[in-house]
């Protein structure tokens, strides 16, 4: 059971990492391009950029964009890999050996996801970096200014918002993938249409989750 | 040995065996045979606990399957070895680690006894070559061979087998129908092949069982299969003109 969850964290959160760090870059780099185009008033500081970025990155960009990202990816191949193993026969050759299929199969996926927080806590790392050298290199925000910016008023509790969050995305990105390709039926154009269904209902699952944790944590 | 008493399985309003009765002996290739849609495969799966009979009972040495706990059932099916008609070799994994999965599995055994079992089981099916080759590496001869060497390596009491010869050309097909034999013999396990091939009834059949809309049409041997009058048999078997002519053959040389 050790080697199939080394085997997953290496598969679902080593192999997004890429993914995510290219898109936490860029998408920092955004936040902090329309944030300075709509404080254009002279007695906004500069900083107010820097903060705003490190707020929007920290709070939803990472745990939420990047679950959503993860939905597609991870959620795809999740479904898509169960339900390649089901259609042809490979999770009844597991019962007949006499194997707990969905233990076998799922479990090892929801400890993996465990480690999906070291994901985003790159992916906040690495969206505020992005801001910085937009910031800085674009002429938006002066890098003093935007440093400035990221150490104001900070709240330690929304990094663990933002954690609590991810462990929970973390949960869903897991089982409702693997639910929808373990008990999916049919051949292999179905195995398609499961790994669609399953984007869709774990990304409106995640959506309502935010809202929800969000009211409760912050509201 | 194998004894079904009486299984009735349905899907939906779909009632698909009704009522099937038979016993599979130890040592033996047994043979289910029917058209396609006959009940043949969800038979097969009913064997193997796959799928949960509504009514009836199947006894495996003894012990009543129904009445064994989880843990029971997936204890007995370590006994079980399964041949799937599309092999369902673990595409992650090399020939070698199919193999020696249900060993990792369910065995305490050392790397190096594992390793040796795997290399006797893949000699045995006479894949010397193929060890650290990937099932979409290898042709579907060698699958089957591969997915046989997967059943039998924890020595199983039973081996049951979904159309093992079905895509493949006919020399292989002989050669897969006559390993299976040959290991049925050599282990002393009770197995049980669904079919549609006429050369595996002819050459392996030790006892048939002849499957038609749900119900058990006809049960014998490959030699009786010849002399049968039933209708539906002979329809089923003497379908194709070679077999009508060796029948009409057989008659003649009889009379």
């Amino acid at each position: 059971m050790k080697s199939l969850i080394l085997k997953e964290i290496d598969e679902l959160i080593f192999g997004s990492l890429g993914i995510i760090i290219f898109i936490s870059f860029f998408i920092g780099g955004v936040v902090t391009i329309q944030t300075a185009l709509n404080l254009n008033s002279p007695l906004i500081p500069k900083s107010l950029i820097g903060f705003a970025t490190r707020q929007s990155v920290i709070l939803e960009f990472a745990p939420t964009f990047t679950s959503i990202i993860m939905a597609g990816k991870v959620g795809s191949y999740i479904t898509s890999s169960i339900g390649t193993m089901k259609v042809t026969e490979q999770i009844d050759a597991l019962e007949v050996m006499g194997v707990n299929s969905l233990n076998y199969l799922v479990f090892p996926k929801i400890i993996a996801m465990f480690m999906y927080p070291f994901a985003v806590a790159i992916a906040m790392y690495i969206g505020i970096l992005g801001g910085w050298i937009a910031g800085a290199f674009g002429g938006y925000a002066p890098s003093g200014e935007f440093v400035k910016g990221l150490q104001l008023d900070f709240i330690p509790f929304h990094v663990t918002y933002a954690f609590i969050k991810t462990i929970v995305f973390a949960f869903v990105i897991a089982t409702i993938p693997s639910y929808h390709g373990f008990y999916m039926k049919g051949g292999a154009l179905e195995v398609g249409k499961a790994s669609t269904t399953s984007f869709v209902w774990t990304s409106v699952v995640i959506i309502i989750l935010n809202y929800i944790l969000t009211q409760l944590l912050l509201g | 040995m194998i004894q079904v008493e009486n299984i009735h399985k349905s899907f939906g309003d779909t009632h698909v065996l009704k009522g099937i009765t038979t016993e599979f002996e130890q040592g033996k290739t047994n043979l289910v045979i029917g058209q396609s849609g006959s009940g043949k495969t969800v038979f097969l799966k009913c064997l193997l606990g796959l799928f949960e009979p509504e009514e009836g009972t199947i006894i495996y040495n003894g012990q009543v399957y129904s009445e064994l706990s989880i843990n029971e059932q997936r204890d007995l099916r370590q006994n079980m070895g399964m041949v799937f008609q599309g092999s369902a070799l673990f595409d992650s994994m090399t020939v070698e680690g199919n193999v020696m999965f249900p060993l990792e599995m369910f065995t305490k055994q050392s790397k190096a006894e594992m390793q040796d079992r795997v290399d006797f089981v893949l000699e045995r099916v006479n894949l010397v070559d193929a060890h650290k080759k990937f099932p979409s590496e290898i042709s579907g001869g060698m699958k089957k061979r591969v997915a046989i060497a997967r059943a039998i390596v924890m020595n199983p009491e039973y081996l049951f087998c979904d159309e093992p010869n079905s895509g493949l050309d006919p020399k292989t097909a002989i050669l897969i129908d006559n390993l299976i034999q040959e290991i049925t013999k050599e282990y002393h396990i009770t197995t049980v092949i669904n079919t549609h091939d006429m050369n595996s009834v002819m050459e392996i059949g030790e006892k048939i069982i002849f499957l038609k809309n749900g119900y058990k049409e006809w049960e014998g041997t490959n030699k009786e299969i010849f002399k049968t009058d039933n209708e539906a048999v002979t329809n089923f078997v003497y379908s194709s003109e070679l077999f009508k002519k060796v029948r009409q053959m057989y008659i003649e040389e009889r009379n």
